[in-house]
Parts: C-alpha cells; structure tokens; sequence
C-alpha cells in the first residue's frame, strides 16, 4: 500500500472545518439533492400537465398511508440510532456503537419489508379500461378496478415492453365502492372489449411510474446504505484498534448519508402518500 | 463548535438533543398525516405539507447532520445547490403552461 | 492556510515497491491515473473521428461503397460497402457521445485535471486516491458499455446524441446500453468532482490562498461545480428513459401517441417529450463549460509561460469563470426555443444566453491583452494555444444568432449550429488539448516532444481543420439541415455540392496532418530530448518537482510565496519568480 500521507485525512481544514472524508460526502449530498431534484422536477411537470383525471386527486385513493406512516417512524428511528452510535464512538464506547448499528441496520430492514410489502400489494391489483360502457351491478362503468379471479385465463406479456394484453377475455372481481359492500362477483370481460389492462405497477399511470421510480432509487440507496453499515458493524473493530478517529469519521460519514435518505423520505411522503 | 474534541458530558448534551427531535419528528409526521385526512383545498394541502416537510427536514439536517455547527463555505455550497434545485423544479413546468400552438 | 503538510514528505520511493498491476493498472497514484484517462480518452477520440470520417464519405459521394473499410463492416452498418441510413444515424449518435463523454471532458477533466492539478497545489495525490481509481474504472465500463453497443442486435444508439424520445424509446436495444453507459459515466464524473473539489480547497500547500492559484487550477474547480450539480438530472433523466423502455412507463410519452401508424394504446400516455429535453439540456449546457473551461485553463498557463508577462487580468479571469459556471445552469433551454416554448421563457433564455456571453469574452479579451507587448516565444504548445483564441472566438460569436429567438428559427437545426459548436469544441477545445499535451508531456516523461514533427502538426491541423468547419456556416445559412444521410436525395440526386466535399476531404487530410503527432508522441516518449524539472521556465508548482514526478510528487512539500504568474519582475535578475522560491525584500 502506498504510504503517500494525505493532508487533512483526519484534521479538519481551518477553511472548511471538515477533514476530507466529511466534505466529500456532503459534497456527494449535494450531487444527490439534483439527483432527486430532477426527479421531483418530473413529478411537478407531470402533475400539473396531466389531463384531468389521469392523476389522483390524492395519493391514498391508491396508495396505504398507514404503512406508509409507520415506515416513515421506522426510518426516523434508524436516523435516531444512527447518530447515538457515533455519539457512543464519541464517549470511546465501541460495544454501545455496534449494538446502535445492528439497530439501524435492522429499521432499514423493516423498512424494506414493509415496502415490498406495499409493492406486492400493487402489482396484484388490476384496472381495466373498457372500449364502451359495460354495467356492473347498477351503474354503467368505463373502467373497473379489482382483483384478478383464480380461474381467468393467463394475460399475454408484450416482448417488447412488458404490456399486458387479454387472450380470450379476463375474471376480475371489482373492489368495494367505498362505503359499500365487499367484493361483489366477478365480472367476465371480452377481449373485444378491453381498451387496456394493467396492474398497479409503474406502467399503470405517469403517477404511479413516479412513486415506482423515485420509492425504487429511495429503495436503492437504502440497500447501499445497509450494505456500507454491515461493512462497518463487521470491520469496527479492527478499524477501531487501528484508528479509533477513522472509525469515528467513517461512521459520522456513513451516518450524514443516512440521514439524507431519511431526509428525502421525509419529503417523498407527503408528496406522494399525502398530496 | 467543531466536533473533533468534544467530552462526554457535551455529547451527552448532544444525546438528549437527539431524544427530544426525534419526538418532535413523529409529532410532525402526526401533523401531516392528521392534516391529509381534513382534505384541504390542493393549494391549502400542498402548502401544509410542505411546510411540516420542511421543519422537519431542517432538524434532521440541523441536529442529526450536525448542519448547524459547521461553517460558512458549507452553507455556500449548499445554497448554491438550493437555488439550482430550485431552478431545476419551477422552470421546466412553466412549459406546460407558456406554450404556443397545442395548448 | 493549514501548516500541518511538514510530514507528508519522504516517501518517495515506496512507489517502486509495487507489483506492476498495482502500479500501471489498477493504480491510486493521480498522476498514472491521469495518464490512463489521456490514453483512453485519446483513443476514444481516434474511434469517434473514425465514424466522423466514415459519415464524411456518405455524404460527400452518397451511395457508394467506403473505400478500404467498407467491406470489414457488418451488413447492418453497410451493406455491401455502402453505408446504410441505420449505420449512419448510429454513426452520428456514438461520434457526438463518444466525442463529448468519452473523449474530450476526460482529457480536459479526467487526463489534465488529474495529473496538473494536485501538482499545481502541491499536494502529494488527490485527497481520496481510492476513489480516484474508481472513477477512472467506472469511465472505463461506461466506455466499453458504449463500444458494445455495436455489437448487440440492432447496432448502436441512433437517436442522436441528445436521445429525444419518443423516438429514442422506440428504437433498438442500442439504446439501452447507451443509458446504461451514461448512467456509469455520470457516476464516474460525479466521483471525480467530488475528488477535485476536496482536493482544491482542502489540499492547497501553505501560502498557496486561492487568489494565488493558478487559473488552470480555477478552471477545474468551476468545471468540478458543474459536473457535480449538473450532471444527476441527466442521470435521473437516464433513469426514467430505462424506465419508459424496460418497464413500459409513460415519462415521456404523451397520451394519443402514434408509432409507425401503429396506435400505443397499452401505454399510460400523459407524459412530456419536453420534460426529457428540459433535463438533458439542463445537463448539456453546463457541459459546454465543461468541455471549453479546462481548455481556457490549459491555454492561459502556456500564454503566461509563453509571453513572459503575468495574465493580463487575472482577477477579471477568475471572477468571469464563476459567473460562467454560474450562469451556464440557467441557459439551458436556449436549446429549445423550437419546441413550441412560449415567449416568456423564449424571452427570459434568450437574456441569459446573452448575458453569458459576457464572461466568455472577458475571459478572451484578457487572453489577447496577455499578448500585447510581449516577447513572445513561438513554440509548439504557443501557436496551438494562439490559434485556440481566434477559433473559439469565432465559435463563441456564431454562437449568439442561435441564443437570439428570432434568427433561431431560421438557423436551428442546420449545419449552422454544427459548425458553431465544432468551432467551440473542435479547433477550440482540442487545439487546447494539444498544447496542453506539448506543453506538459517534459513534466509527464521527462522529455521533449520534437518541435519539429510539431509544427508540422500544428500547421496543416490548422488549415484542414478550418476547411472542415467553416463551409458549414454558409451551408447552414443557405438552409441545409443536419442529420441528413443523403444531402442529395431532395436535389433528385445531384452530386453532392462542392462545399460538403471541401468539408469530407478536409477531414481526411486533417486525418493525415495527426500523423506526425503519433509519430512525435511515441517517438519523444523513448527517445526525446532529456530535459530538466523546469524546461519552459515557468512559475506555476508542478515545475518544482521533478520531471517526472516520482510517487508522492514533491521531494520536500512546496511553500508558496507569490501569485502565480510572476513573470519579467523588473529589478531581478530571472525572468520568472517561480511560486515555491522565496523572495528577498
């Protein structure tokens, strides 16, 4: 290994008061905030030029805001254990940090569970839009939400972009109108009659290809942040014994990003659960 | 206030600073899913939500992020991705509105 | 500043110790990580001029079979020798990616910034070696992501290097590996601007405050702020365009969309074209600044060097290169004034692309005035730093009747806006880049390129280089559109008009002038003249190290004493007070 010393690895700069390390992260932050910007960017633009209709008027008509809820208070939770291990490596208390870690590091798992959770909910859950008005029970729809049947035929997947298309026709059985009754009997649809058919997965809506996108890279950069505090809840204690302020920085680090994930979620939950 | 000497006693201080935001985050996530379920006007919603969104973001990046002891060039920096965060969010809608021929 | 560099001395030699994959290949060492950006990127630049000159035959003598290669191409690329409309469309879509994201900005940023800039601060490597090789790999991978494309059904992306959906969304898999590639290069830009930030501001030797930087070393930070705010909303934008085709979403797709009279009725619909183009050019444009900054870096310090004067300016220079980067992320949809925008943003993007435009004379006013008076010393990395200014002076002023709504109209989308932005990138950036590498090539092997085999570059470059780009203007002007594969097809198969054959054969013979710069290259790196640290006599601190410059670079850390351009100081007996010497009172 070269021994070349960097300055400022560890010291912080009269300047900037950071050492290296901490400036480049929020250096990365600050990439990561256009990153999501574009992304938010997109959804604004989405919005407000959606023809009436397209988007729902608020984000619970689709989407559970209760898990959602309490999703948010789990990665809340993570950023809080987060920063109580680095203070613990503060107060020189290597055993308290890890412990603090392996909670964190568990929230994030939470965290993800309850999301594939509400994903899976989705991608079970069908719309079909109709070619002319069909009745069901007494009203006259265009379009009908529900649940695929056990005996309908398999739909047939698009090589070219994963759409779906019905065969010989589809058995759906409709949700509950709110305030309703529970699920009434499944309605046999033709072929023929169907405009489009899709699940509740990102092709569905420009509004649910945004919360696919921007949960789905939200998701990603929580894996990779359990993937780095794995790492440090497994090297802490040779890195430790080695330098007790490199562990000390590389946590501090691992945790700024930590809590700019939680940080977008904060604002990712109302926009897209809330609004 | 740099963090590179700090005694046991001034993290502790820093512990129970820690506590006392992350009641005030649950409190605030309460607020804003309460305030969803009143279905306010879109602008009235937009603006409620934001604005909780917002506080809270700013103890996370004040207090967890240690934000508010470091110094000025980081706040420099920061603003300056803010303003382009801006731009990018508020400019390219103003297209589907200031258009001419389809709309 | 800090004073805490005493110890970061005496290692010199560790370096050796080394197996050589660590050394050569997967090295932390910025110096052989710059040097492995130049030599990827240079042949990057070789490959992506090879399609240039490939188009260059289509249209000068359309429909017939391309001499020498044409039988090695596959059928999907040229059937029978002749190129094909896929080909060429795939052609002009990889030369414009491989040329910008391939080649230039990791010469200008990757290649120079690496090698010169913690040099230039005296700093012993970047501040996070690791990252740094990262970032070269993961250029690497978006390179080869890129080239691989070619390969694979369907041929390479052929959406223009700008990718528009719809059209991008339908075209071949192609395309995918061209966002994929992106995805890898934006991580791979983002990595390093963090890298040169750091290491700019953390890492400067003591003395060394930032009015006393040298403006090359500015120019890489400015471009650094501009690869790391401007380039995640292309990512993000990157993002959605794998989304639209992987996943069958609707970003950029309106509703009622018709493809080859086929009705996309199992697509959502309600997405915007233009919301692609917003993000790209949001990107794009600061990318123009990341392409020419570096060069007016490279230039300024061999003007300095070259006159014997101190820049004229300096301050202004400085001061204009921020208010650039600033200004270049409010500019962007200048690229749109065609899209059916309305006149308030028209309005509001036609004042800033003025305003812009400002700096960027500044910048070049200053630069002539360096010259004014001066005894100036015409070597190789001179003319072609000499012959940057008027070239990108005439690049940069064709450039404001594009930024003007109402002469827009006429000269979008012609060969107009195709010879402004080579002028700017081509005899503009590149040149730079040559100079740079005449001028930095003793500090990097310890040997002279011959002056010689130089001028014999430099002087046919410069005349074939116009020949290519100048009939563009007026071929523009006239209303010849771009992305066109057969110019003649709309003249019932006239032959192709003299000016695009001026143009095709100045490309081939700018081709042939690159020759004696391969041979010099090669031929000065075994058995150039040995010079020592400080061949030019210049002030700047990468002269203070040895040529080259061993592991670690400094053999005691530099201390700086004065401004960077202390040149012809009346009363000493040098004329030049290099940064690291301390001067009597």
């Amino acid at each position: 290994m070269s021994t070349t010393v960097i300055p400022h690895d560890l010291e912080p700069h009269p300047l900037t008061g950071m050492y290296n390390g901490k400036f480049g992260i929020w250096l990365f932050l600050a990439s990561e905030v256009m990153l999501f910007g574009a992304l938010f960017s997109t959804y604004v633009l989405l919005r407000v030029g959606a023809p009436p209709g397209q988007w729902p008027a608020h984000g619970s008509e689709i989407l559970n805001v209760p898990l959602a809820t309490l999703n948010t208070a789990v990665l809340i939770g993570s950023s809080v254990t987060m920063v109580m291990s680095w203070a613990a490596l503060k107060m020189k208390k290597l055993g308290a940090a890890r412990v603090w870690l392996t909670v964190t590091f568990l929230c994030a798992g939470a965290f993800l569970v309850v999301k594939y959770f509400e994903y899976t909910d989705k991608f079970s859950h069908y719309q079909v839009w109709l070619n002319e008005p069909i009745k069901v029970g007494e009203h006259e729809v265009t379009t009908i939400k529900g649940h695929l049947t056990a005996d309908c035929p398999k739909l047939e997947v698009s090589e070219k972009n994963g759409a779906y298309s019905v065969t010989e026709h589809v058995m759906i059985t409709p949700d509950a109108e709110p305030g309703g009754h529970a699920h009434g009997e499944a309605v046999k649809i033709e072929a023929s009659k169907v405009k489009r058919i899709s699940n509740f997965g990102p092709r569905h809506s420009p509004y649910l290809a945004t919360y696919f996108t921007m949960t789905g890279l939200h998701g990603l950069h929580i894996v990779g942040g359990m993937v780095v505090i794995l790492y440090f809840i497994l090297t802490g204690g040779s890195i430790w014994k080695r330098s007790q302020e490199k562990y000390t920085n590389r946590i501090e680090c691992t945790g700024l990003y930590w809590h700019f994930v939680d940080l977008v979620w904060i604002f990712l939950f109302p926009v897209l659960y809330l609004l | 206030m740099s963090h590179h000497e700090m005694s046991v006693a001034d993290v502790k201080k820093h512990v129970r600073v820690y506590i006392g935001v992350f009641a005030l985050l649950l409190v605030l996530t309460g607020v804003t899913v309460g305030v969803s379920y009143l279905h306010l006007s879109i602008g009235a919603a937009v603006g409620v939500a934001l604005l909780v969104a917002s506080i809270k973001g700013t103890m996370v990046a004040c207090y967890f992020m240690h934000l508010i002891s470091e110094k000025a060039m980081l706040f420099w920096i920061l603003a300056l991705c803010g303003f382009f965060f801006l731009v990018l969010l508020l400019v390219p809608v103003i297209t589907v509105h200031d258009s001419v021929g389809v709309h | 500043m800090s004073g805490h560099h005493d110890h970061s001395h005496g290692h010199g030699d560790h370096g050796h110790d080394l197996p050589f994959w660590r050394k050569y290949i997967f090295s932390v060492d910025h110096k052989v990580i710059g040097c492995q950006y130049t030599f990827t990127a240079l042949l990057f630049l070789f490959f992506g001029f090879t399609l240039m000159m490939i188009m260059r035959w289509q249209l000068a003598y359309p429909g017939q079979p391309i001499p020498f290669i044409g039988k090695y191409l596959s059928d999907d690329i040229a059937a029978d020798g002749v190129l094909v409309g896929d080909g060429y469309n795939a052609f002009g879509a990889m030369h414009g990616t491989i040329m910008v994201f391939l080649a230039i900005v990791p010469l200008g940023v990757g290649g120079f910034g690496n090698y010169i800039l913690p040099l230039q601060i005296g700093a012993p490597d970047m501040a996070f070696p690791k990252l740094n090789m990262a970032s070269y790999w993961v250029y690497f991978c978006g390179g080869v992501t890129m080239i691989a494309s070619f390969f694979i059904k369907g041929g390479a992306a052929a959406s223009g290097w700008t990718s528009y959906p719809p059209l991008s969304v339908f075209a071949s898999s192609g395309q995918t590996m061209w966002l994929w590639g992106m995805v890898l290069l934006i991580t791979s830009s983002l990595l390093g601007s963090v890298n040169f930030i750091v290491t700019t501001v953390q890492m400067r030797v003591k003395g060394l405050s930032f009015f006393r930087l040298p403006f090359f070393v500015w120019a890489q930070l400015v471009t650094s702020f501009l690869l790391l705010l401007a380039f995640p909303p292309l990512e993000a934008a990157g993002v959605l365009q794998l989304m639209d085709r992987l996943a069958g979403t609707s970003f950029f797709m309106p509703s009622g969309l018709v493809y080859a009279t086929e009705p996309q009725n199992q697509l959502a619909g309600g997405g915007s074209p233009l919301l692609w183009q917003h993000l790209f050019w949001f990107l794009a444009h600061p990318e123009v600044y990341v392409l020419i900054l570096p060069a007016m870096g490279i230039v300024s310090e061999i003007i300095a060097t070259n006159t014997r004067k101190p820049l004229w300016g300096y301050k202004s220079l400085v001061y204009s290169a921020i208010f650039l980067g600033f200004m270049s992320f409010i500019v962007w949809a200048h690229h749109m004034f065609m899209t059916g925008m309305g006149t308030t943003l028209s309005t509001f993007f036609q004042a800033t692309t003025m305003i812009i435009s400002v700096p960027s004379v500044i910048i070049l006013t200053c630069l002539i005035l360096s010259l004014y008076g001066a005894s100036i010393r015409f070597n190789v990395p001179m003319l072609f730093a000499l012959a940057f200014l008027p070239m990108f002076a005439i690049g940069g002023l064709t450039g404001l009747p594009l930024g003007l709504t109402a002469s827009d109209i006429h000269l979008h989308d012609t060969y107009y806006v195709i010879g402004h932005f080579h002028y700017v990138v081509a005899p503009g950036t590149i040149f730079a880049i040559f100079a740079g590498i005449y001028y930095w090539f003793p500090k990097v092997t310890g040997r002279k390129m011959s002056e010689f085999l130089g001028k014999l570059h430099f002087w046919p470059s410069f005349l074939f280089i116009n020949a290519v780009f100048m009939p563009m203007f007026f071929q523009g002007m006239a209303g010849l559109l771009r992305r066109q594969y057969d110019q003649t097809e709309q003249l019932h198969g006239a032959v192709a008009h003299g000016l695009t054959k001026m143009s095709s054969y100045g490309a081939w013979l700018l081709a042939i002038a690159q020759l004696p710069f391969i041979i010099n290259f090669f031929y000065s790196m075994f058995a150039g003249k040995k010079v020592g640290a400080n061949p030019w006599e210049s002030t700047t601190l990468e002269w203070a190290a040895p040529s080259p410059p061993p592991h670690g670079n400094f053999d005691k850390t530099p201390v700086v004493y004065c401004g960077p351009y202390e040149y012809s100081v009346p009363g000493k007996s040098k004329d030049y007070c290099p940064q690291h010497v301390a001067q009597e009172a």
